[in-house]
């Protein structure tokens, strides 16, 4: 027959190539006017009616595809074909695309070549559309077919094209967005004309600033240096929490006390609290109409101030948030310890207290400096908290989002801070890889170790109770205001019961179209269920297939996919969000203002959970049953559907889990991109506190909470009692 | 016959390699390897663990493409062919069983991949698993079978497909020793009922010798010798076969003179007359295995005294100290026992000591 020699799906990605130049419209927002082109935006149509003429160019690797069709060719022939015709259209699509800006060339070498008009107009690039896209998955697809006939990957297509998406996918959302940070912060405009240049010197200059790295604090009232403060403010926490949770771990893995589904219950619930939530329950106990403070005012005549606003309360609510994180990675360690080392101390006579410093606490020493630096981690990369309680005290990630959204617009400010800010994280996850990662004492063997866990010394234990009491009353004050805060009229001023708030985020008012959802929270609402539902199984699937990718295959450049796909877990939401604006507010790939890069943001973001599950569960997994599936004639896809997808079950879950919670509760990287049209629930409340209507931000913080412990008690009873971690070290 | 109630007829397939080599990384698993097995013989590659002989059986599969060299079933070139687009169905170590099938469900599993109807798939599933001794437990899942049923699933899943070639990575590993012996021979009528083309890897020596047409020895990612079982038995090609293959005592002897392919040895006193197998005067190796040598309390060609002895129901395991070194000699059960400490006298079957090369590499 003809054509026989080509499977089918070469055969369609061909004529998706070619419907992507000449039926699907090539831009997103076309200025060209339809009618006047004859109904068509597709490419080849706005070259043929002399706009945009460069896209001609686009046709040439689409010729070179399609001499596949030729009869008579042999398999290495079409290799060859497929494969530079793949690569030469992308080439074409991105050199095209960056080569002209929004101003003319952004290459002026091009320009000074082929002359600054094309024409006799100058060129200027917009967004991709369906086209666009269609034309860039075509041309990596084909590639994939070109390159599988090599031989890559057991010369299996379906492979090679796993790969090269996921790679092009992750190229796109995480790499290119993070690289335009770096260049962005070193690029300055170049007056007022536009167009920018490289400046290192000028960067270098930015760099010596005191509000970055100013040590006036030292020796005068004025603040530090935005730097001092975040590091000051991440080793605070990060001490603090770690110290919290030991004595947490302590008395949650190795006493008897009667609490501890009380403690088992407050290290959940921060996991699905917004962050922000905390601090602003601080604010409705200490701020200066709080709970306390009329208490402490009414009483003792202490005056009302402000001191919860800076660098206390910042303090205060970050350790209340991730004082559970280090809980948990604490109490994994205490219980990894294997008694019979203690018992081996005490059958040495040695005593409670003497087995307790030598053998206990030098065994916990790793899981402590793992436990400082999540926590220091976690407290450079929150937003929330500084952006609610920070008053006058600056850190990085706060300074970041005003660089972007403040009166003085610096976008190459916003990449300079951005960039000391993930240079500080990922020193501190290198920290943790190289110099913990080596000295894991951790002595769970698998095999039956029968002893007993060794009981705490008496002073221990008391001390450790010393902390965990007062800590865990705190942390019910905080749970118990969130959840009266939005049943009374105002805090601190008037405690009448009641539903106001509740009526203005959540009010249905019946009309004759029906229900009409009139309250203000809705829209965001809607739009956060919306967001979570689309991203979710995207966010799953995509995990799933990097996981099964990285644990099953062997491909070249491995170990830099896999950094890839972890780095956008260990990059602060603020950077992600200012890379998002730099990277995709500009085409080509411009798609700022839409729900879809929302979407996005969230799949990037919350892929590595899903990842890492399906990778732990795969190791688990005799490859030898893929194998017998491929010795039984099936295709790697099917092997994947019938053999891989039902064992995975767990990973799944836990992966659909954490991103739709993540989704439900994360504010610092979408800030930045959410819009009118697509407001999140997380960005709507923070803009209630700050418009200091605390009232309907608590009412809704509720329902939130309400609604995530909802969707994981379902999911609990349905797979059992599974551990989510929030972020889990590595 | 049963020949004719088997609904199975596989095409028989001979499998070629030619200089096949494979190479992760540095590490060469399989190097410059050529062999050939003839259609609907069993062919067992035998070796010490880690010498390659898995990952010879993967690249038949097509579970991993060769670093060099050619792979022929059937005549065809397949070395870059997928698993999936080769008639060879493999029985995995772990027997792989998918545990969320069914054990009617994992042997329809192959036909209903290539497109049969569900119905006509567990159809014929049910005749394979009749043939294999399953009738009736299709509805069971894998975890609620013994270690032997769940391996005759893993080759009634393989046989199924009717493949031109079926491979087995070490099949009887999982079972307890009583049990290997039954399913070997299972294995072995199998393949001659149907006349399978089959490669067998074992490092059990014994196990190879009972089933195999030909035997491949490997050594250090190399073919050491191939041969029917006896051959390998009686004629080694050098040191590392024979200890490989049997038991033997190694002793150092001197050829004195060598006439008509015939070599005179000297062993301490002892002199003998043994086929010269290519070696020349002078200084040599000699096996000599444990049941060619015979005790008795006052006949025999030389003395020597009794140093350790166990006693294993159907043998006596001595090892007798005499003036060419330390021999171990394995004696009838039946027979009367030396005590440690006695003397005895020893006497030489030569029907049972064959002259060997030195190994020809001494990574060993
Ligand atoms: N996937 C692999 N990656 C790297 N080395 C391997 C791999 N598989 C096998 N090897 C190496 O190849 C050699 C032969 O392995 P194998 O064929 O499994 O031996 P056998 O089955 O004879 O025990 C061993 O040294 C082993 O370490
Ligand atoms: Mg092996």
């Amino acid at each position: 027959m003809f054509l026989s020699h080509l499977p089918r799906s070469v055969l369609a990605l061909l004529a998706l190539a070619w419907a992507s130049v000449l039926v699907l419209p090539w831009y997103w927002l076309s200025s060209f006017d339809a009618t006047s082109l004859n109904g068509s935006l597709a490419a080849f149509w706005l070259v043929a009616h002399g706009k945009s003429v460069w896209l001609a160019g686009l046709l040439l690797p689409l010729f070179t595809l399609s001499l596949v069709l030729l009869p008579r060719l042999s398999q290495r022939q079409i290799a060859w074909l497929l494969s530079l015709g793949g690569l030469l259209a992308l080439v074409m699509l991105l050199g095209q695309g960056f080569a002209i800006g929004l101003r003319g060339w952004d290459w002026p070498w091009v320009g000074q070549i082929v002359g600054t008009q094309v024409f006799g107009a100058i060129p200027i690039q917009q967004g991709l559309g369906f086209g666009g896209y269609a034309y860039l998955l075509a041309a990596l697809m084909l590639m994939s077919q070109g390159l599988a006939r090599f031989g890559l990957c057991r010369g299996d297509a379906f492979i090679v094209s796993s790969i090269t998406l996921s790679f092009g996918l992750i190229t796109l959302f995480v790499f290119f967005p993070v690289s335009r940070v770096l260049i962005q912060s070193v690029l300055v405009p170049d007056g007022p004309g536009g167009g920018t240049t490289w400046a290192f010197a000028a960067a270098l200059h930015k760099l010596d600033d005191p509000s970055i790295w100013g040590l006036a604090c030292l020796s005068s009232t004025r603040n530090c240096g935005v730097v001092w403060n975040t590091l000051f403010l991440g080793v605070v926490v990060g001490a603090g929490s770690t110290l919290l949770g030991l004595a947490f771990a302590l008395i949650a893995g190795r006493s008897q006390w009667p609490f501890k589904p009380v403690i088992r219950l407050l290290s959940v619930l921060p996991i699905i609290t917004p962050p922000f939530v905390i601090g602003l329950a601080l604010i409705l106990l200490f701020g200066r109409s709080g709970f306390f403070t009329g208490l402490l005012s009414e009483w003792f005549d202490i005056p009302r101030s402000r001191w919860i606003y800076g660098i206390y309360g910042v303090t205060l609510a970050q350790l209340l948030a991730f004082t559970p994180i280090a809980f948990m990675i604490l109490l994994g360690v205490v219980q990894g310890i294997s008694p019979s080392m203690e018992e081996a101390a005490q059958t040495l006579r040695a005593d409670r207290w003497t087995t307790f410093r030598t053998i206990t606490l030098p065994l916990l020493r790793p899981g402590l400096a793992n436990a400082f630096l999540v926590g220091f981690v976690e407290s450079l990369a929150d937003f929330g908290n500084p952006l609610v309680l920070g008053g006058n005290f600056d850190v990085l990630s706060t300074k970041i989002f005003f660089a972007v959204v403040g009166s003085a617009v610096d976008e190459s400010r916003a990449a300079l801070l951005a960039l000391i800010l993930l240079v500080m994280t990922l020193a501190a996850f290198w920290v943790q890889n190289v110099w913990i990662g080596k000295k894991n004492y951790t002595t769970l063997t698998g095999k039956g170790d029968s002893g007993l866990a060794a009981i705490l010394p008496a002073g221990v234990s008391w001390s450790c109770a010393l902390f965990v009491i007062p800590w865990s009353l705190f942390m019910l004050c905080v749970y118990g205001i969130i959840v009266v805060g939005g049943f009374v009229v105002s805090l601190g001023r008037d405690y009448t019961p009641t539903l106001k708030h509740f009526e203005t985020a959540f009010k249905i008012t019946p009309s004759d179209f029906g229900m009409q959802f009139s309250g203000s929270a809705w829209n965001s609402f809607f739009a956060t269920l919306e967001v979570a539902a689309i991203s979710t199984p995207f966010t799953a699937a995509l995990g799933l297939l990097i996981g099964y990718l990285l644990s099953r295959q062997k491909f070249s450049g491995k170990s830099v996919f896999e950094f890839c796909t972890m780095l956008s877990f260990a990059i602060p939401g603020t950077v992600i969000g200012v890379s998002y604006i730099l990277a995709f507010n500009v085409p080509p790939f411009e798609m700022t203002g839409t729900g879809m890069i929302l979407v996005i943001c969230f799949v990037f973001r919350n892929i590595p959970v899903g990842i890492r599950a399906t990778m732990a569960t795969l190791s688990q997994v005799d490859p030898s049953l893929d194998e017998a599936s491929l010795t039984l004639g099936a295709s790697s896809l099917t092997t994947l559907r019938r053999v891989i997808l039902p064992l995975l079950r767990p990973a799944i879950i836990t992966a659909l889990v954490y991103s739709f919670v993540r989704t439900m509760t994360s504010v610092s990287a979408i800030i930045f991109l959410v819009s009118a049209k697509y407001n999140m629930a997380t960005t709507y409340i923070v803009g209630r506190v700050e418009a200091g209507e605390y009232g309907v931000a608590i009412a809704y913080s509720c329902v939130l909470i309400a609604l995530m412990l909802a969707m994981i008690i379902l999911i609990q009873l349905f797979v059992g009692d599974r551990a989510l971690g929030r972020r889990k070290a590595s | 016959m049963q020949t004719q109630q088997a609904p199975l007829s596989p095409r028989k397939a001979s499998v070629e390699f030619r200089a096949v080599s494979k190479l992760y990384g540095k590490v060469t698993a399989v190097d410059q390897v050529s062999f050939t097995i003839q259609p609907g013989q069993l062919m067992t590659l035998l070796g010490p663990s880690g010498c390659g002989k898995t990952t010879t059986l993967r690249m038949i599969a097509g579970l991993e493409i060769p670093s060099a060299g050619q792979i022929f079933i059937g005549g065809e070139d397949v070395t870059l062919r997928s698993a999936a687009d080769r008639n060879v169905s493999m029985v995995f170590q772990s027997y792989a069983l998918f545990p969320h099938m069914s054990v009617l469900e994992n042997v329809a599993y192959g036909p209903s991949v290539q497109g049969l109807k569900k119905s006509m798939a567990e159809d014929k599933a049910k005749h394979v698993l009749e043939m294999v001794g399953l009738k009736g437990l299709g509805e069971r899942m894998p975890s609620e079978l013994s270690g032997g049923q769940q391996q005759r699933v893993a080759v009634a899943r393989a046989l199924v497909l009717e493949p031109d070639v079926l491979l087995f990575d070490e099949p009887l590993s999982n079972l307890d020793a009583k049990l290997r012996r039954r399913v070997r021979e299972d294995i072995r009528e199998l393949q001659q009922r149907l006349s399978l083309t089959v490669a067998y890897v074992t490092h059990d020596q014994e196990e190879a010798l009972a089933v195999s047409d030909e035997i491949i020895v490997m050594n250090n990612a190399k073919i050491a010798q191939r041969g029917t079982p006896h051959t390998l038995y009686s004629e080694p090609a050098d040191l590392f076969i024979v200890d490989f293959i049997g038991d033997a005592n190694i002793t150092d002897v001197v050829i004195d003179k060598v006439k008509d392919q015939q070599a005179d040895i000297q062993l301490g006193p002892l002199r003998f007359t043994l086929p010269q197998r290519g070696l020349g005067q002078g200084p040599a190796k000699l096996a000599i295995r444990p049941d060619a040598i015979s005790l008795s309390a006052d006949r025999g060609l030389t003395a020597g005294v009794v140093s350790k002895a166990f006693f294993l129901g159907r043998l006596w395991e001595y090892t007798i100290e005499t003036e060419f070194g330390a021999l171990f000699v394995t004696v009838p059960g039946r027979a009367a026992p030396f005590v440690v400490g006695s003397s005895v006298m020893l006497d030489f079957d030569v029907s049972g000591m064959v002259l060997v090369h030195d190994c020809p590499d001494k990574k060993m």
